[in-house]
């Protein structure tokens, strides 16, 4: 018998605003323990929440961005379950009707384009923090508590564990092209949950779900679901009936285990919000957020192929991350050899962006300066290599290239006269490689060019420096 | 003169203690205060709106660094960290507030018998309850011992105990004042309010804490009107009372139906229009009125689970046991009751059968009035089906204890302010309040009308 | 409607209450008592009536983005049961 996996994901994003959803708290990830919190946040007798303008917009944003409807009428709702990092004894959620509904994303998979329905994109608030490794009891932080999430839902569209990987990627890089989320599951602030099920091949009757937690990354999104999916069909395969359960990912065993806490009874007595009013997204509103969206990934995309004639490849790579993008049209505003830029970006910065583990926004050289640079070796004022010496510089150093190039006595030697008075030296204090040059012996070229460089402390412009050693030498067959 | 007058609210408060109309007094700043605010005066520095009038306020009210105890042990000892958007106003004006008042616990219960820290009795005979959840408040201006009280009306915490104990009780219309700081019971029911012994003190202080609030997203923000200055422009000419059929049936005391037809005649002999309306759903006002607010509260006091303030039992095994041994420890019963009958009213099965139901009721409810204030400037009614019952006379049944609001709940549905104006006593001496009701917003005229009632209905001075 | 002793244990359960017998017995007939009372709301038809969540027909209100003064970790840990310097403390969850 073939089986077939039906996924559902419930993704929920942080979202970038200043202050929490109902109160002027600071979002900042980071602070001191209980010291981003007040009496609102924290459940205080007689306090009340006041949403956040910016996390509906943030919300909206999402909803155009992956083609929902955003509905003119939304209202919150209390969703009530005790937890100790849960202060008020409920969570403020949307239930019955949430901000965005009915969208979808299409994603690519081994050459085939898919649809992934999104059923609803809802705003809520986050809960605290628990800490329970400190000893024999629990701690909690508050900082978190009511920072605005929101929950994107989809249809059990997805079928491949390698198709939820990238459905997760798709969504990623557009809440970062957004500007409402930084994406990073590591920290938490994008957090991936998914209902798997299997069912016999072509059937379209849904297996018993399962719902599978803690997948901190991608990568650990996948190998869980592959995980479960396996560990499903065995249990169907040899006879057995899947029980209904939470489970979490243990990336670091690579397996897959059932939630320790008893199952509270899932009745969260969903009711409106009597505190907030209803919110009303008339077609105003939603043009003004329409108008001021962040360009979409597939269209900057697009509008960089057009814009720039550089291959699709390299756009592609500078496209992968918002802050790639920008660093790279940064540049273009400082130099048009946008070939070169791309160069730059994709051969030095990537490593760099790499082996220190630091994203675009801490590299340390400003476009501005990668476009001087750019711009001096084009001019022919310094040589590639010596350009890699002024990057190299530049990486640790604050100044701009011309600074450096001055401050290191770097300008390339592009006079003829200097170059060949050295290139005359070097021919005269080697004449037994002159000798064999003369011989036939090609190879020793790379030698005298060697040794002008090293006169010149490798500043002498190089296609001079070729050009003049050739005649030389020529000169001196005759 | 001030000084003087605190003084004499101190010891009235002191001499007059076994009623228990305060959970604490604030004695040495009250008369730094006073002291403060004459020197300001003798000075010919400008002071407030309400410089030196003296208010107690109802311990659901937040006090920042003074004790928010709602009545209950499971806040017996917490302190809260910021003023109520109400006393920040009230400050402002330079009020001196003179202490916190007792309670039902949470504002739950039509008697103040649910304190846990203990009963209030009724200035006019103390065997007698002076009516809840905002018995303490009513009991101090009834004694005379501040100038006006604040209170909480959710479904009648103010009206009722004002008609038990012969003192003036507005309920504001929904939104017209800020809940931020009022713990909450039923957060689309309940309303800060006002008790004094006449009408021009609850304008002025009405007045002061009106208005818009950023920080309550449910407050109105209509034009707050002088609430003092046109107290006696009551527009005389083409004003109706509505009076209900529904309201005038088995259950009402005889002394206060025959009160309430002698102000009827006197209304008529005023050229005030009466008429005869219905409101064919009333009846279902206190069924409806038990099944939302107890539903919203079963969610509101979610938060008192001994994690972060508030008491907690000593040495829970498991969280589990903190929360759970906590709240039925540290909750009264009459609380728990209605905890579980919200929890119920909301659970899986039974949403649509009770809470949804109970919506479209309220609906329906709030439709009546909208229907009937097409017609009429006033709805008349008494205010309490009798008058103050004995002290445990409904203490064992919950339900009959319910019944008394019959005629205060339905405001609260409909989000319409509401007033109790004494305007007698019965057979027992004790005091007979009638209610009016006006359309949202319309406190101007109910003040003025119970102005115009408290200046020209022959009614008993409080022998206190 | 009846409430059965079970339905009590439920409700109690989903309200975080740890009753005793004789809560749980009192309880129920309370309870059972008010429900029938609350029962006759079912002779009204409601069918085609929208709900009411809101005494007022307010719509949007909202607070700008901006950043205002929380109280200090000191206040916030003020009125806490158990509590360490920087967290709040409880018996162990998991």
């Amino acid at each position: 018998m073939r089986f077939e996996a039906v996924i559902g994901l419930e993704i929920h994003a942080q979202l970038l605003t200043e202050s929490k959803l109902f109160c002027g708290c600071s979002t900042k990830f980071g602070n001191p323990p209980n010291t981003n919190i007040c009496p609102v946040c924290m459940g205080h007798p007689g306090v009340l929440p006041i949403l956040n303008k910016k996390a509906v917009e943030f919300t909206i944003r999402m909803g155009l961005a992956t083609s929902c409807t955003i509905n003119k009428y939304s209202i919150f709702a209390r969703k009530n379950y005790f937890y100790p990092d849960l202060p008020k004894g409920y969570q403020i959620s949307q239930y019955e009707l949430p901000l965005c509904s009915n969208g979808y994303l299409e994603i690519e998979h081994q050459n085939q384009r898919k649809k992934i329905r999104i059923n609803r994109i809802h705003l809520e608030e986050d809960a605290g923090k628990s800490i329970h490794d400190q000893g024999n009891f629990t701690l909690l932080d508050f900082n978190r508590c009511g920072v605005p999430l929101i929950e994107i839902v989809t249809a059990p569209d997805i079928q491949t564990p390698e198709e939820a990987g990238i459905f997760l990627s798709e969504i990623r890089q557009i809440v970062k092209y957004l500007g409402i989320c930084d994406g990073n599951m590591e920290e938490g602030s994008l957090r991936c949950d998914a209902n798997v099920s299997i069912r016999e091949a072509g059937s379209n009757i849904l297996g018993t779900k399962t719902e599978v937690k803690n997948m901190n990354s991608i990568k650990n999104v996948v190998d869980a679901l592959k995980y479960e999916i396996e560990r499903q069909i065995e249990i169907v395969s040899s006879g057995g009936r899947i029980i209904q359960q939470t489970l979490l990912w243990n990336a670091d065993k690579q397996i897959i285990e059932p939630m320790r806490t008893k199952e509270e009874s899932h009745d969260y007595r969903y009711f409106p919000e009597p505190d907030l009013p209803i919110v009303e997204v008339n077609e105003e509103w939603l043009n003004v957020i329409r108008e001021n969206l962040p360009e979409l990934p597939s269209i900057r995309k697009e509008r960089m192929k057009s814009q720039y004639n550089i291959p699709d490849y390299d756009i592609e790579i500078l496209t992968t991350e918002k802050e790639f993008a920008d660093y790279f049209e940064e540049t273009a505003k400082f130099t048009d050899d946008y070939k070169s830029i791309s160069n730059w970006f994709m051969t030095e910065i990537l490593k760099i962006l790499n082996e220190q583990k630091i994203s675009i926004k801490e590299f340390p050289i400003k476009p501005e300066y990668l476009g001087e640079l750019i711009k001096l070796i084009n001019n022919q004022t310094i040589s590639g290599k010596i350009a890699k010496e002024v990057f190299n510089e530049m990486l640790v150093e604050p100044g701009s290239p011309s600074e450096i190039i001055k401050e290191k006595n770097l300008i390339q030697i592009s006079d003829e006269k200097i170059i060949e008075e050295i290139v005359q030296k070097v021919i005269e204090s080697n004449q037994k490689q002159v000798q064999q040059y003369l011989e036939g012996k090609d190879k020793v070229f790379a030698h005298f060019v060697g040794q002008v460089m090293r006169e010149t402390k490798g500043k002498a412009n190089p296609s001079l420096v070729n050009k003049i050693l050739k005649e030389k030498l020529d000169n001196l067959r005759k | 003169m001030i000084v003087e007058k605190v003084e004499n609210y101190l010891k009235r408060i002191q001499d007059k203690k076994h009623l228990n109309a305060f959970l604490e007094v604030f004695s040495e700043e009250s008369i730094q205060r006073a002291n403060q605010l004459e020197k300001k005066i003798h000075n010919g520095e400008s002071v407030g709106k309400l410089c030196g009038t003296v208010v107690a306020v109802k311990d659901n009210i937040a006090i920042k660094d003074k004790k928010l105890t709602c009545g209950s042990k499971i806040l017996e000892n917490f302190t809260s960290l910021y003023n109520a958007t109400v006393i920040e106003k009230l400050l402002a004006e330079d009020a001196i507030i003179i202490g916190k008042t007792n309670l039902d616990e949470f504002a739950m219960g039509s008697s103040n018998e649910n304190s846990a820290f203990g009963i209030v009795k009724n200035p006019y005979d103390e065997k007698r309850v002076p009516g809840g959840s905002s018995g303490g408040s009513a009991v101090a201006v009834a004694s005379e011992m501040c100038d006006v009280a604040l209170g909480s009306d959710t479904g009648g915490s103010i009206r009722q105990p004002a008609a038990f104990c012969g003192v003036y009780g507005l309920k504001p219309t929904y939104g017209r004042v800020s809940r931020f700081g009022l713990v909450a019971f039923a957060s689309s029911f309940d309303c800060i309010g006002l008790i004094a012994r006449d009408s021009i003190s609850l304008a002025k202080t009405l007045n002061v804490i009106s208005g818009y609030d950023l920080k309550d997203s449910t407050s109105s923000n209509q034009k707050v009107p002088e609430y003092d200055s046109i107290i006696q422009n009551l527009p005389k000419d083409n004003i109706t009372f509505g009076v209900p059929v529904e309201f005038f049936n088995d259950g009402l005391q005889s002394d206060i139906k025959n009160k309430i037809f002698e102000i009827i005649e006197f209304l008529k002999s005023n050229s005030f229009q009466i008429l005869e309306i219905s409101l064919p759903h009333i009846k279902y006002s206190i069924a409806d009125y038990y099944l939302l607010t107890t539903a919203e509260a079963s969610s509101n006091l979610s938060r008192y689970d001994g994690v972060k303030y508030g008491s907690r039992i000593e040495l829970p095994q498991s969280i589990k046991d903190l929360y759970t041994q906590t709240r039925d420890e540290y909750f009264g019963n009459e609380v728990k009751r209605r905890i579980m009958l919200g929890t119920f009213v909301l659970s899986a099965g039974y949403y649509d059968a009770y809470y949804l139901k109970a919506q479209k009721v309220r609906r329906l409810i709030q439709n009546d009035f909208i229907d009937a204030f097409n017609k009429v400037d006033f709805i008349i009614s008494p205010t309490t089906p009798t008058t103050a019952f004995k002290i445990g006379e409904k203490t064992d049944n919950p339900l009959s204890m319910y019944l008394s609001d019959i005629y205060t709940t339905s405001a609260n549905l409909a989000g319409l302010p509401a007033i109790n104006i004494p305007i007698g006593f019965d057979s027992n001496k004790l005091p007979i309040g009638m209610q009016l009701m006006a359309n949202f917003f319309k406190e101007d005229l109910l003040l003025q009308m119970s102005y115009f009632i408290e200046n020209n209905f022959n009614k008993n001075k409080l022998g206190n | 409607m009846k409430i059965t002793k079970e339905l009590i244990l439920h409700i109690a359960e989903l309200s975080h209450l740890k009753l005793k017998e004789d809560e749980i017995e009192k309880f129920q007939i309370e309870l059972n008592q008010i429900l029938e009372y609350v029962d006759n709301l079912n002779e009204i038809d409601t069918s085609s009536i929208e709900p009411l969540s809101h005494p007022l027909p307010i719509v949007n209100v909202f607070r700008e983005d901006r950043v205002e003064k929380s109280i200090t970790r000191e206040e916030a840990l003020k009125n806490a049961p158990e509590a360490t310097d920087e967290f709040f403390k409880v018996p162990k969850v998991i």
